[in-house]
């Protein structure tokens, strides 16, 4: 098994607040992360791929596609946005660490077999580091 | 249960192919295909799966493996143009995945009849790149 991991870094402000809840309720349940101005981190997303190894290129995945991929369908629409607002899947879904994994992962999805042959490399987990205290994991399905 | 030992080795390295051009060598390689080379400060992490020892309370003697990464690894590699001073880099394309099998084939004979076996070799290229090789088998 060979397995190539990639780290990328964007910086994000998000609120964590929803309408399903009153005032009191999400601040007892996101606490300083509801804070009605918001807040920010400097986000560190790994990306994991498997599959197999290239007798030729030695490669296991043509690293410069994918920071293509991820430049242009992650990095450059998080990167120094306020998420809630700029980010068109956070209007309607909170933007928790798990649901950003869960949108990163359905946008290089999306678009991975227009970038990868179908026997190349497949996505296999996406982490999110949302502080140094913080790491969340995705399999990917 | 797992343990996993630390080391490092600053080398350079081309990647690219013989019988291709310098564009598309740049096209799959990127920085990596400049003929003249370039360096990385890699960092090893060498991981060893096992049940302590009932006397020693030891997976492995931690010496022991230092001593073994050392001699497969390190003192082949460290301060060393891969390509023209490593075998089979002479023949292979010491991307981060190659240089990481050839690792693991250079560890994997000294557990062979211990009660450690290799589970993993993590090789980080740069702190924003890495592979991992658990072996050709699974
Ligand atoms: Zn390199």
């Amino acid at each position: 098994m060979i397995r190539v991991t990639r780290r990328y870094r964007f910086a994000a402000s998000h609120r964590l607040h929803s309408e399903r809840f009153s005032e009191g309720e999400n601040r007892a349940l996101y606490g300083k992360c509801n804070n009605p101005h918001g807040h920010g981190h400097d986000y560190v997303l790994e990306v994991s791929v498997s599959g197999p190894l290239d007798p030729v290129s030695g490669q296991v995945i043509n690293v410069s596609a994918l920071d293509n991929l991820v430049a242009s369908r992650v990095v450059h629409d998080f990167d120094h946005k306020y998420m809630n607002a700029d980010v068109r899947e956070f209007q309607e879904v909170v933007p928790t660490s798990e649901n950003i994994l869960r949108v990163i992962e359905e946008r290089l999805a999306a678009h991975w077999h227009s970038v990868f042959s179908g026997d190349g490399p497949r996505l296999e987990a996406i982490r999110l580091r949302e502080t140094k205290r913080n790491l969340f994991e995705l399999r990917a399905s | 249960m797992l343990i996993t030992r630390k080391a490092e080795f600053s080398a350079s390295h081309v990647c690219a192919q013989s019988s291709l051009t310098l564009e598309q060598n740049r096209a799959l390689y990127g920085l990596a295909a400049n003929p003249n080379g370039h360096g990385h400060n890699y960092v090893l992490e060498v991981t060893l799966e096992g049940d302590p020892d009932p006397a020693t309370g030891m997976v492995f003697d931690l010496k022991q493996l230092k001593e073994i990464i050392h001699k497969a690894v390190i003192e082949p590699m460290d301060h060393r143009f891969l390509n023209y001073e490593v075998p089979p880099f002479d023949k292979v394309v010491p991307t981060a995945e190659n240089v990481a099998a050839e690792i693991w084939n250079r560890l994997e004979p000294s557990f062979e009849g211990s009660p450690a076996r290799l589970q993993n070799v993590r090789l980080y290229e740069t702190d924003d790149l890495y592979v991992d090789y658990a072996g050709a088998r699974k």
